[in-house]
């Protein structure tokens, strides 16, 4: 029921942002400067913002850019994970080596400072949606070391687990055994990664914002949007402002429901 | 990176600060933005530093903020002799350090000595050096010295406001050196406060013949969120403060509205400039557009000032005019007034220069659409609204803009070193009312002349013109006669616009009730400029 109930919430969110164009009253851009910071009311649901936008129009579309990008960076960052785990996990020692040398390098970085660097290299009139592509596509490819160390660690873990010793001594071949026993236990772990990049990207490209990176303006982002949570003022002035905030929570429960093994499921991986 | 994003993020969203203890009696209580770079008067080069050494260190003269008359401080008197080439000072009678060591002609030379030094690299020092050279001091007894400069320096005696005067150097580690002025540091906690003690030397008195200052202290808050000193403001626990955004008065004027103060148009201005600098980033066409006067009227002509005024500053500032704000009534050309939005206008001098507005894009004679970045500095809330309203109103004459914030130090390499970057919004901060201050901007071999800086030849007849009159000004004793150069400087800046003028926002400050003696006044240190006869309840 809890499942099916996130199901639909996700469904919803993901259908309006899709027909974003269709369902918000106005363009994401368009200033009513007759307007500016509006209550909620009939003509602008979630009121406006400090420069007369329509909020409820701009978090329409931010939902869209937000709910597309951090999770396909998130799945990024995942994949790559996996596969360096599992590469650093083989038979070939100077694989695993250079592979965890490689990730201790990146996780030492200072990205925020290559990402300042990144900025001044990118041209200044790169248009808002390949700016918002780059950074999520650097992000997806920049955060794949934390969950390559957890990968790494569940696999090794994995493979010198009594199960799999047995399995092996019963004939079975690796990659059955991968297959059939280690991926539903490598599964979840990847779905907990998922779930705490997908945040954790979201906030990110708000913070990028300040540097120039991130989804430039016009163009709303659920980061963007949620700048405005730096002004204590603006959130008691208009609560409609945590509206992002709420969304980015409600989403991420429906992920962690949608997740959560069913009873019969259960029983089945026991 | 994915935890340090999440941190900045996190810092960002939730700020949090350490509690502050409640102030002591007779002790003002305000914040400042951050650690002071420095303690020592002659390498101020911030606003943290600044404000310390306007409090602590003691000068020969003092620019009244309210009169913007010149008055005598530790100097008693001072004049110019030998054709304006010789400006001597005489000291007053039994001047002391804070520590009680005397203060005489010998110090004020090593002072003035030390901040000429090249090897010192003193920004104080800076105004007073000139090309010709060092000025040769003469001490004639402990209380008269006279500075010699090879050419007359007219309005010199002013640069003396922000030379404070430093006693011999300290040789106990540790310990903060003495000061001549109403306060000596007393103490320092980097990232949490500087505390300053009132110096029982300082030579002045009030009209009843009681010592200077009334203040017993002064604890000045390491405070960078502008949000929680605004808090504490309003719960009672800082007295001042000396700078507010809009949105931040809106507050103070709706929450306790005796302690708001607008002093209207304040020194400052805003306003956004196209690179005319040579570029190898710079397409040919986009030079030719950025070169072209007419385009930069037709710019300005579709900027909605009014709008930036009400919606970015909620009402808070004025719609710019000139190089010099009328707030700064002497100086200011009366006869220039603010431009008006005329969109129909714009789009006949842009039709004059070759453009073209086809199915809502304005193309040039070659055909390339009209497109340009402008840059402005990230975390400026008021600035980035301000670049999203251009933006918007420059659409609507076929402009496209990409509107870009940058962090500041990347603003800075951009616009100063790289020249790689098409157009850029900020605005001054003046710090005093003469616009001989401003030199540096407007002439063409200036490092600060931002549209194309340190040229070797002026690039237009105009700037040759300006050059003539900055440099006539500069050598004239004379304010009406600078004045009528000035004017003209103005007269041809509105004409050309190189730098597109938006708004002069208005001076917003906030003093508690308990604060009395407070004298606002909009060239800085605001509030603070008469500290020494300020008196707490």
């Amino acid at each position: 029921m809890l499942r099916k109930l996130a199901l639909c919430i996700l469904l919803t969110i993901l259908l309006c942002a899709l027909f974003a164009p269709r369902i918000a009253p106005f363009p994401y851009d368009e200033q009513f400067r007759d307007a500016p910071d509006a209550a909620p009311g009939a003509r602008f649901l979630m009121g406006t913002d400090d420069i007369g936008r329509d909020r409820f129009s701009r978090l329409l579309y931010a939902t869209r850019v937000s709910l597309l990008l951090a999770p396909a960076a998130a799945l990024v960052s995942v994949a790559l994970a996996l596969l360096l785990s599992l590469a650093a996990c083989s038979r070939f020692p100077l694989a695993s080596h250079t592979i965890s040398g490689f990730t201790t390098i990146c996780l030492s970085l200072p990205w925020l400072f290559l990402f300042i660097i990144l900025r001044a290299e990118l041209p200044l009139n790169t248009a808002p949606l390949t700016s918002a592509l780059l950074t999520f596509a650097l992000m997806g490819l920049a955060g794949w070391a934390w969950p390559a160390r957890v990968f790494t660690a569940s696999i090794r873990e994995i493979r010198q687990s009594g199960w799999v010793l047995q399995s092996r001594a019963a004939g079975l071949r690796g990659w059955r055994i991968a297959l059939v026993h280690g991926w539903p236990h490598l599964r979840h772990i990847a779905g907990a990664q998922f779930r705490v990049l997908v945040p954790a990207y979201i906030l990110s490209e708000a913070s990028l914002g300040l540097l120039g990176l991130g989804v430039s303006d016009p163009l709303p982002s659920w980061g963007n949007l949620l700048q405005d949570l730096q002004h204590p003022d603006t959130v008691r002035a208009n609560p409609w402002v945590l509206a992002p905030l709420g969304l980015l929570v409600l989403v991420m429960i429906c992920l962690e429901s949608l997740q959560t093994p069913t009873s019969a499921s259960a029983g089945v991986s026991r | 990176m994915i935890r340090l994003l999440f941190f900045a993020a996190l810092v960002l969203a939730w700020p949090v600060s350490e509690s502050p203890a409640a102030p002591a009696p007779k002790e003002l209580h305000f914040a400042i933005a951050g650690d002071p770079l420095t303690f020592d008067p002659l390498q101020v080069s911030e606003s943290n530093a600044e404000t310390i050494r306007y409090l602590t260190a003691g000068v020969l003269v003092r620019v009244n903020r309210a009169t913007d008359q010149l008055e005598p401080e530790l100097a008693e008197s001072w004049q110019f002799s030998d054709g304006g080439r010789t400006l001597t000072f005489h000291l007053r009678a039994g001047l002391k350090f804070s520590d009680g060591s005397p203060l005489t002609s010998a110090d004020v030379s090593r002072t003035i000595s030390r901040a000429l030094d090249p090897k010192e690299a003193s920004p104080a020092g800076d105004t007073i050096r000139t090309a010709e050279g060092n000025p040769e001091i003469r001490i004639s007894s402990p209380r008269d010295i006279a500075l010699r400069y090879k050419a007359a320096r007219p309005g010199l005696d002013r640069l003396f406001d922000s030379i404070g005067i430093a006693p011999p150097a300290l040789k106990t580690p540790g310990k903060f050196a003495p000061s001549a002025g109403p306060f000596y540091v007393a103490e320092y906690r980097p990232a949490v406060s500087v505390r300053l003690q009132r110096n029982p030397n300082y030579w002045k008195h009030d009209t009843a013949g009681l010592p200077l200052p009334a203040i017993e202290s002064v604890r000045l808050d390491i405070q960078q969120n502008h949000d929680l000193e605004l808090a504490r403001f309003l719960r009672g626990e800082l007295q001042l403060i000396n700078r507010l955004d809009p949105e931040s008065f809106a507050r103070v004027k709706k929450e306790q509205p005796a302690a708001a103060r607008n002093l209207g148009a304040s020194l400052d201005s805003e306003f956004l400039w196209f690179n005319q600098a040579p570029s190898k980033t710079l397409p040919d066409w986009k030079k030719k557009w950025f070169i072209s006067t007419a385009f930069r009227h037709a710019i300005s002509l579709s900027i909605h000032r009014d709008d930036i005024v009400r919606i970015a500053y909620r009402g808070f500032a004025h719609p710019g005019t000139g190089p010099v704000s009328p707030s700064n009534r002497f100086w200011f050309n009366s006869t220039l007034k603010p431009l008006a939005t005329n969109v129909p206008e714009a789009l006949k001098l842009l039709s004059s220069e070759g453009f073209a507005l086809r199915d809502g894009v304005l193309r040039d004679r070659t055909g390339h659409a009209v497109e340009f970045s402008l840059i402005t500095n990230s975390g400026n809330r008021t600035r980035e609204n301000m670049g999203r309203l251009i933006q918007d109103d420059l659409k609507k004459v076929g402009i496209h803009v990409n509107f870009v914030p940058l962090e500041f130090g990347s603003l800075l390499e951009r616009i100063a070193k790289s020249f790689d970057y098409e157009a850029c919004l900020l605005g001054f901060a003046n710090v005093d009312a003469d616009p001989m201050a401003e030199k540096n901007i407007w002439l063409s071999s200036g490092g600060q002349h931002p549209w194309w800086p340190s040229q070797k030849t002026p690039a237009t007849a105009w700037e040759a013109r300006i050059d003539e009159l900055e440099l006539k000004q500069a050598a004239e004793g004379s304010r009406e006669t600078r004045k009528k150069a000035l004017d003209e400087v103005q007269r041809i800046v509105v004409a050309e616009e190189p730098l597109i003028y938006l708004v002069n926002p208005d001076y917003l400050c906030a003093v508690a009730p308990s604060l009395h003696g407070v004298k606002p006044s909009v060239a800085p240190p605001q509030l603070l400029w008469n500290t020494e006869w300020l008196r707490l309840d």
